[in-house]
């Protein structure tokens, strides 16, 4: 019961942050490109601020999954590195914090680049 | 031709421009996006059950996630499901995933190096800058005053 | 000698003739109502080439020969050609027809180029610079997406007023004889913005230009829209169609009887998924050379008007700010010369 308990906060939490991001696409002149820069940019905010803790701590894959959860990552990642390094760490903490996402969708998406070809949507 | 300002114009184009219809792609969105958060949440147990610490779980979890966008890019299929989900496909992990998949698919033609290498980001760079320079911003805020 | 009725409507008192036309389409296209009327379907979108916009030379170039077979004419009967396509440089048309040396005028009017180039083809015509033209236009839907929005397997959602980019050509050889269809007016328009941003409203962007190159026209020959039996707009869609009959109540020249939309024609807004219509320089072209032609030859219609329209965005521009400026041009299509008739 807990765990399915913990799915639902999951999907809740998660769907509402997309729900929130199709209002913007639906109602506002924000691109795709623009509303995925303010999610990560709120996310470090939010996780500066240190309210995205909690929700990640209630919400788990719900509040890690969604790109604001990528900015939170960020901002969690620059703190720590700040502790460690002093000055340096607010250059290598961002990308340190990131470096798993961007490699991997950097090199999958390399190959799957030289083995696929892009197909007509007709 | 009688003179319309622009104002005018503007006014008679959106009436006759046929509004979203929010009923269906906002719950679409909720939907979808929730599915593929709940996927991430499953993941993350499953990776935890088997003895990875919660912040290796974590991270092995966008990587999945981030595996499955890019083989559903290259199947061809996450542009079919996108149209559908909105933002339920491009708020999450998978959409990054997507965004740099996608080009890189698309500029393979132009050659290695400036078709895929160079396009690779074309979609996705402008979410890893401001993102990194956030966090920079607050690392020196965290810094001087934290 | 043609016999200027303004600046911009032209009257061409020989009545240059459409000797032959053929349509190319792809997939969408084959799957659409005007279906049985092309000549040749592909549901191979890539044309057996390696690239998008090898494929849209190789479908441009497809058209060409097969209105030549037509016609029965090979290139070197051919004094110039006019084409044009939605493709930086155009090099739809410029790598589509380089192997036909033919003399070669490339235009650009966006989606407005067939009626550009079919104007060009009979005035050369009419001004006796040549005995024979021919004007061509292709649009590729995958060689457009990739050029002015996004990788075809980006996971995007188009917005209700988006229209779909024709995978489709159209061609047509102009000529001297006394078979219809005739060209008899040419109206060539002015640039025309009101100032529309969203380049995924380009019918509302064009319906402007539309209005007023089809009431320009209507007040210099003194005609009337029911003079006409239809009055073809180029590819405003759904949106755009409503504003242009807008604009023209307006004016005081209602032609909601007469007016049908290439790009409202070319599918099926209910079943095929094109929100609100298609779009691009192949799809009037094809239009005109399917649907449109054949009828003007046997007499279904008398008289129509073929008015092409076309917006004239450019990415970059868009992203600095810029509205996006909207041009139409009109042909009188007709099934007799003349004098008889009007």
């Amino acid at each position: 019961m807990e765990m399915l308990w913990e799915y639902a906060k999951a999907f809740l939490v998660g769907g509402a942050f997309c729900a929130v991001g199709q209002v913007l696409i639906d109602y506002t002149k924000l691109t795709p490109a623009r509303i995925l820069v303010t999610y990560v940019v709120a996310g470090v905010v939010l996780g500066a601020l240190g309210v995205y803790q909690p929700l990640i701590d209630f919400a788990g894959a719900g509040a890690t999954v969604p790109l604001t959860g990528f900015g939170a990552a960020l901002a969690k990642g620059v703190r720590e590195a700040v502790d460690k390094d002093g000055l340096l760490g607010v250059l290598t903490g961002g990308l340190t914090a990131s470096s798993a996402g961007i490699t991997a969708a950097m090199v999958f998406g390399l190959i799957a680049a030289l083995i696929s070809k892009p197909k007509d949507k007709a | 031709m009688k003179k319309l300002t622009k104002n005018e114009y503007s006014t008679l184009a959106d009436k006759a421009s046929p509004p979203t219809k929010s009923y269906r792609t906002i719950p679409t969105a909720f939907l979808v996006g929730g599915l593929i958060c709940t996927l991430g949440q499953g993941l993350l147990n499953l990776y935890q059950y088997l003895g990875l610490p919660e912040k290796t779980a974590s991270a092995a979890v966008s990587v999945s996630l981030i595996f499955l966008s890019v083989l559903a890019t290259g199947l061809n299929v996450y542009d079919n499901l996108a149209k559908y989900a909105g933002a339920g496909t491009l708020v999450p992990i998978t959409g990054f995933a997507n965004a740099v998949a996608s080009p890189a698919l698309e500029f393979k033609s132009e050659g290695l190096i400036l078709g895929i290498g160079a396009k690779l980001f074309t979609i996705s760079g402008p979410v890893i800058v401001y993102g990194i320079a956030a966090s920079c911003v607050y690392g020196l805020l965290y810094y001087l005053f934290g | 000698m043609a016999k200027r009725l303004s600046r911009s409507t032209i009257r061409l008192e020989s009545c240059p003739s459409i000797q032959a036309w053929a349509a190319v389409g792809g997939k969408m296209e084959g799957e659409g109502p005007l279906a049985d009327e092309f000549d040749f379907l592909n549901p191979d979108t890539t044309f057996g080439e390696s690239t998008w916009e090898k494929a849209e030379s190789r479908m441009m170039r497809t058209a060409v020969d097969r209105a030549f077979a037509k016609a029965k004419v090979c290139p070197s009967d051919v004094d110039i050609i006019f084409a044009g396509d939605l493709l930086n440089q155009c090099v739809g048309s410029t790598y589509g027809l380089r192997e036909l040396e033919i003399p070669f005028l490339g235009l650009y009017g966006a989606c407005s180029t067939m009626a550009e180039s079919l104007c060009m083809a009979s005035l050369f015509i009419e001004g006796g610079l040549a005995e024979r033209t021919a004007a061509v236009t292709s649009s590729h839907f995958c060689s457009a997406e990739r050029q002015f929005r996004f990788p075809l397997e980006y996971g995007g959602q188009r917005a209700p007023t988006a229209q779909w980019t024709a995978t489709a050509s159209g061609a047509a050889l102009v000529g001297r004889s006394m078979a219809a269809p005739f060209v008899r007016e040419v109206c060539i328009g002015s640039i025309v913005d009101l100032g529309i941003t969203d380049a995924a409203n380009m019918g509302a962007a064009m319906a402007p230009a539309a209005a007023s190159t089809i009431a320009a026209y209507f007040h210099d020959t003194h005609l009337k829209p029911a003079d006409f039996d239809r009055i073809f707009t180029g590819d405003l869609g759904l949106v755009g169609s409503t504003l242009l009959l807008e604009l023209l109540e307006r004016e005081g020249l209602p032609i909601s009887a007469q007016h049908a939309d290439c790009g409202l024609l070319l599918y099926d807004r209910q079943s095929q998924d094109v929100h609100a219509g298609g779009s691009g320089c192949g799809c009037s072209a094809s239009v005109l050379c399917s649907h449109i032609l054949p009828r003007v030859q046997k007499g279904e219609w008398k008289d129509v008007l073929f008015v092409a329209t076309g917006a004239l965005m450019s990415p970059t521009l868009v992203q600095q700010g810029e509205s996006i400026p909207g041009i139409a041009h009109l042909l009188h299509i007709s099934n007799t010369r003349g004098k008889e008739g009007m």
